[in-house]
């Protein structure tokens, strides 16, 4: 049995039909783990910088 | 002495009491009243509602807390505010009554010089007939109704496991209920599991939502500089819903839940129904209900709160059309326009509007998200009407120089979409200012520099590390003033 998934991302004029999709190496990149550290940092500094500069 | 009264002991009742004691050390008094008498850190419900979490590790007992840091506590409900006093008592008080084992049942007037109220949101599930853990639909608003939702869920991943198929119904329970930030994760992480166990081809799983476009979470959306463009987060939501095999119904009004079936209202006037094995949704919020008097004992709640019981404090509250919405609109300190030494923060206080564009539907149904006001703004807010309190009790001044506008302020929201350190994903979202500011940015209503949609493991370790550690913080242990809301 196909999966709702399988079935509407192939249905015509679905709006599940077109939502953007990742491709392999965008999906690869969201793992790979030296990226992803570099993320963390990044996105906990700018996370930071964000709500500290916010009030006052 | 002076005497702080915070009522509500959530993120941002409980932040403003520990700022408040650490400010006004022991020579003034710092009491919480609260009907929970547990903290808990709400974001990780989510993990509660898939079993990956027990509810103890998402909540602690506040008595201990409370009692190692001086904070006088009382495991009660607010019931009226008598901000002039009485005939008997020239300082404002709050009638409360207890609702811990001993003493439940006795009410109490707690007098007050300065009043935060933190109440938070009252699930108003009643807004929506059949809606809630109580009766045909379940809830990850509380750890308890999280733990509830995890059993139920549970039974439907055995019967797919059987063979049987099962869909899946998660979203928002009623036309203008918000958090869907919430129930989205909710929706990520039940997708991650079904994927997880191999049971895709059993699961139909659906998202509802009273957006008007996916991605608007009851800010208006943003726009995210990604991969070249700057897109619309209507593309961000889409695509991991799509990622994940969730199907979407947005534009929706759910006004009646029955066994196994959901009826809604489109924006376009038309009715449904959409059947489930298991559904989650959020219900609207409504401020605590308190009732306010004055010295003569004459009726003024509506002179303190607005008409769904949440807080009047410095905003404008004229009535206008979305395309006169200004920034200004906001408030910056908290304060009660009717009585000075009166505060609101977190979701205790009255927006003036919303964010997102009102839409009705021909029958007259108005069919959009209420702004959100929880996690990161509730947690500043807290800190900054803490830190008024404080300078007005030391200074004799009434001047308010710290300042929080959800104009001016940013927040993160890191959506859950999968458990595991190597195999976890969220999504990363960012915002600044949280209320969108069209005369400031005049292109994207945002600082698009300050404005990030990430998806990855990366925003799995932040939600685990922030969990971690704003639990630490919510415990007062050594050195919790350092980690910022």
């Amino acid at each position: 049995m196909a999966s709702i998934h399988e079935r509407l991302k192939n249905e015509p004029y679905s709006e599940y039909s077109f939502a953007t999709r990742p491709t392999n190496a965008t999906l690869f990149w969201r793992r790979c783990i030296i990226k992803q550290i570099y993320l963390f940092f990044a996105l906990n500094l700018k996370i930071m910088r964000i709500v500290v500069g916010g009030h006052s | 002495m002076s005497k702080v009264v915070v009522l509500g002991a959530g993120i941002s009742g409980h932040t403003a009491a520990l700022y408040l004691k650490k400010g006004l050390g022991k020579n003034h008094e710092v009491v919480v009243v609260s009907p929970n008498s547990n903290y808990q850190w709400v974001p990780s419900n989510i993990w509660v509602g898939v079993g990956l979490m027990e509810p103890n590790q998402v909540k602690f007992k506040l008595e201990p807390v409370y009692r190692r840091k001086g904070i006088i506590y009382k495991q009660a409900l607010a019931k009226e505010i008598r901000p002039e006093g009485d005939s008997s008592s020239e300082n404002g008080y709050v009638v409360v009554e207890y609702v811990d084992e001993a003493r439940r049942g006795q009410t109490e007037k707690v007098e007050y010089d300065f009043l935060v109220n933190a109440t938070g949101p009252t699930l108003n599930f009643k807004a929506t007939p059949g809606l809630g853990p109580d009766l045909y639909s379940n809830s990850v608003c509380t750890y308890d109704h999280a733990y509830h939702a995890w059993k139920n869920l549970k039974v439907s991943f055995e019967k797919m496991e059987a063979g049987i198929h099962q869909t899946f119904l998660i979203g928002t329970g009623h036309a203008m209920a918000t958090c869907q930030g919430a129930a989205f994760e909710y929706a990520l992480n039940i997708a991650f599991e079904v994927n997880k166990r191999g049971l895709h081809q059993f699961a139909d799983i659906i998202w509802i939502s009273n957006e008007y476009e996916l991605g608007d979470f009851g800010m208006g959306g943003a726009y995210v500089n990604r991969g070249g463009y700057v897109t619309p987060t209507k593309v961000f939501t889409e695509s991991i819903l799509a990622e994940y095999g969730i199907r979407w119904i947005k534009r929706a009004g759910v006004y009646k839940v029955e066994p196994g079936k959901a009826f809604y209202e489109l924006l376009d006037g038309t009715y449904h129904e959409q059947s489930f094995d298991f559904s989650m949704l959020i219900p609207g919020f409504a401020g605590a209900q308190m009732k306010a008097f004055n010295k003569k004992g004459e009726e003024i709640t509506s002179t303190i709160f607005a008409a769904n019981g949440m807080m009047k404090v410095d905003a404008d509250y004229t009535a206008k059309p979305y395309e006169e919405w200004k920034s200004s609109d906001w408030p910056e300190i908290y304060q009660s326009p009717a009585y000075d030494n009166m505060y609101a923060s977190g979701i205790a206080f009255a927006p003036p509007h919303g964010m997102s564009k009102p839409m009705e539907s021909p029958n007259g149904t108005k069919i959009f998200p209420t702004p959100p006001r929880t996690g990161m703004p509730s947690g500043v807010i807290g800190k900054v009407v803490a830190q008024n309190v404080i300078h007005r009790i030391k200074t004799g001044r009434k001047d308010h120089p710290h300042k929080a506008s959800m104009v001016r302020m940013g927040a993160a929201c890191i959506v859950s979409a999968g458990y595991g350190f190597t195999k976890g994903q969220a999504a990363t979202m960012t915002v600044s200012p949280i209320v969108p500011d069209w005369e400031k940015y005049p292109k994207y209503g945002r600082d698009i520099n300050k404005t990030v949609g990430v998806i990855g493991l990366a925003g799995h370790w932040m939600k685990l590390f922030m969990h971690y550690m704003f639990l630490y913080k919510a415990k007062a242990k050594f050195g919790w003033s350092l980690i910022p809301e």
